[in-house]
């Protein structure tokens, strides 16, 4: 027993394992795979995050680094006064599709747009998962949600929208991707794009953006352990993995 | 060393926020406030400062929360219909209790309830000082950077378009308010301690739920706000049988008629309330105890009066005399803007 090989230990910048979300949520895989990467990159002590309002509102807390909390869709706005005065701080954003996408979409375009220098990180579950499983602007067309009882509806609701390949098309994004946890593979694509995109930001080259598609068991109306597979079959397709910009 | 100048309210306040130390500014241009955005512009990059022209009066309050919340002095301006849009962050920034200074000038007076009521939800209070001059918004400037810091709680200083509009000559003091030289509070990155969290949602520390705590301890010194920091300008009270209350830029007006009504031999008392908020209640209600009437002579349909008639609590009359007065404009320079007119309404009421 005493010479047993550690093959796996979590960060210490996580002060605890536990969480309080659901069973089969992404949201805690991608914010481990965050604070692993600011670990390995030395970042803790210039970090600063803001947070956004969602489910992973209750990680600052659970969180060893500087976070500043700001209101439902206003995320973008505040980490640009953060970077503009602490310009050697490193920022990111952490925001749902709900967050970024429906509430704060303006934020986000003008923060792109204008080349802010910080990350935008987006859990993207197509569903406000907080509420409890209500349409977001990024729900998937024939997805069911409280308020899409029979399935998301192109004339009754509307279209999603791809917030990567938009924020893409700005001329101040220098690096776009999207990645997804639902996958071993996956989730080493998804540290290797929130690295690109955190040296984007030290290098000084512009506003990055990683998406990350999570898991929604409880919203999607589906065991845990179907969470990955619902992921692969509804959202890859409408929301193809890779970087889309650097 | 001081220094004078004749400059406009709003870029005297400007240049007085910039030596009170604010090194951030995010604005969205709106008359009559867009000067101080102009001023800023020009201004703040000379003292290695940052002035974002926002894309939209919530975005620029995010900005500024942003960088209030790493400890830099910071500023935002409107008027009162882009202060509408900035109230849910304004009152979470009261909770989270992260000092700015917020400045409205005001189309007439009708933002009063909109200040110290506050349009966002929950507890919270903003200070708010009016300025009657532009001296006095240089003076209130340096003021509203120090209680900011001093309360850790916003301050709004509510101006109006003749405010910001009026050159007058102005001079501005040396150093009135030192800064601060710890903002354990600050998000800085968390160098040689453990991380915190600033939020207007819980407490600061990892690991504590503590809510009520958080949000008691944003509201538990409204109390003392109350008791230290309540400023009024007063006169002729000694033997008034009338007084009369009014704010702002209108009430140098309102002063100047109870001068005229002196002259002729009434006995006409003034006060104006500097602090909205606080109200200075107990100087209203020590000139009301004495008087058999109060007139309050504000820009609007009716909305400091409230605050005049809890002061006075039903022992003597208190009149309306002032208005909603606009000319074709619409930014609250109307007829009701003159001493003749005010002096009329005194002497009526004094006369009932």
């Amino acid at each position: 027993m005493s010479h047993l090989e550690k093959v796996f230990e979590t960060t210490d910048l996580l002060l605890r394992t536990e969480h309080s979300l659901c069973p089969g949520c992404g949201e805690p895989v991608a914010l481990r795979t965050i604070l692993e990467l600011i670990g390995e990159l030395g970042l803790r002590e210039r970090t600063i995050c803001v947070a956004g309002i969602g489910c992973y509102t209750a990680f600052p807390m659970i969180m060893d680094v500087d976070v500043l909390q700001a209101l439902h869709g206003r995320a973008p706005s505040v980490a640009t006064g953060v970077k503009r005065v602490r310009p050697d701080a490193f920022v990111f954003t952490m925001q749902g599709d709900g967050d970024m996408v429906s509430e704060g979409l303006q934020e986000v375009l003008h923060a792109a747009a204008r080349g802010e220098k910080f990350t935008a990180v987006v859990f993207n579950n197509a569903v406000f998962g907080e509420t409890g499983g209500h349409m977001t602007a990024t729900t998937v067309l024939g997805q069911h949600t409280k308020t899409t009882i029979g399935g998301r509806d192109r004339e009754r609701h509307g279209n999603p929208i791809r917030i990567a390949e938009l924020i893409a098309q700005l001329d101040g994004s220098a690096y776009v991707a999207r990645a997804a946890v639902h996958t071993p593979s996956g989730i080493k694509l998804a540290r290797q794009y929130l690295h690109d995109a955190f040296r984007t930001q030290l290098d000084g080259k512009g506003f990055s953006l990683v998406e990350i598609l999570t898991m929604c068991p409880t919203d999607w109306f589906v065991p845990p352990d179907q969470g990955p597979a619902f992921l692969e079959r509804n959202l890859v397709p409408i929301y193809p993995l890779g970087v889309i910009k650097h | 060393m001081s220094e004078r100048a004749l400059m406009e309210g709003s870029a005297a306040m400007a240049e007085s926020a910039v030596r009170a130390g604010c090194r951030f500014y995010a604005g969205y241009p709106i008359t009559p406030s867009t000067e101080i955005l102009e001023y800023m512009s020009v201004r703040l990059p000379e003292v290695g400062g940052t002035c974002m022209n926002a894309e939209s009066e919530i975005e620029a309050i995010g900005m500024v929360w942003g960088a209030a919340g790493c400890g830099v002095r910071s500023m935002i301006a409107s008027t009162g219909q882009g202060i509408s849009l900035m109230q849910e962050s304004f009152a979470e920034l009261a909770n989270a209790q992260i000092p700015i200074v917020a400045v409205n000038m005001c189309r007439g007076q009708a933002d009063y309830f909109q200040a110290t009521r506050g349009g966002g939800h929950g507890d919270y209070r903003f200070i708010v000082l009016a300025p009657a001059s532009a001296q006095e918004a240089v003076d209130l400037a340096q003021l509203a950077f120090h209680l900011a810091d001093e309360w850790r709680n916003p301050v709004m200083i509510m101006g109006d378009f003749l405010l910001s509009h009026t050159s007058e000559l102005v001079e501005f003091p040396a150093a009135a308010f030192p800064e601060p030289s710890a903002k354990p509070w600050a998000v800085t990155g968390a160098n040689g301690r453990r991380g915190i969290t600033l939020s207007p949602l819980g407490p600061p520390e990892k690991l504590s739920t503590d809510i009520a705590a958080a949000l008691g301890a944003a509201t538990a010194k409204h109390a003392a706000i109350r008791a230290a920091e309540t400023r009024a300008e007063t006169a002729h009270l000694d033997d008034a049988e009338l007084v009369v209350v009014a704010f702002g830029f209108p009430g140098r007006f309102a002063r100047y008629a109870v001068r005229l009504a002196r002259e002729r031999g009434l006995r006409v008392g003034f006060v104006r309330p500097i602090s909205l908020w606080p109200f200075p209640r107990d100087v209203v209600a020590t000139a009301a105890q004495r008087a058999r009437a109060v007139a309050v002579f504000e820009l609007n349909a009716g909305q400091m009066i409230e605050d005049v008639e809890l002061a006075v609590r039903g022992r003597v009359p208190v009149h309306a005399i002032g208005g909603i007065s606009h000319d074709h404009s619409g930014f609250g320079v109307g007829p009701l803007l003159n001493v003749d007119y005010i002096l009329e309404r005194i002497e009526a009421v004094y006369a009932a």
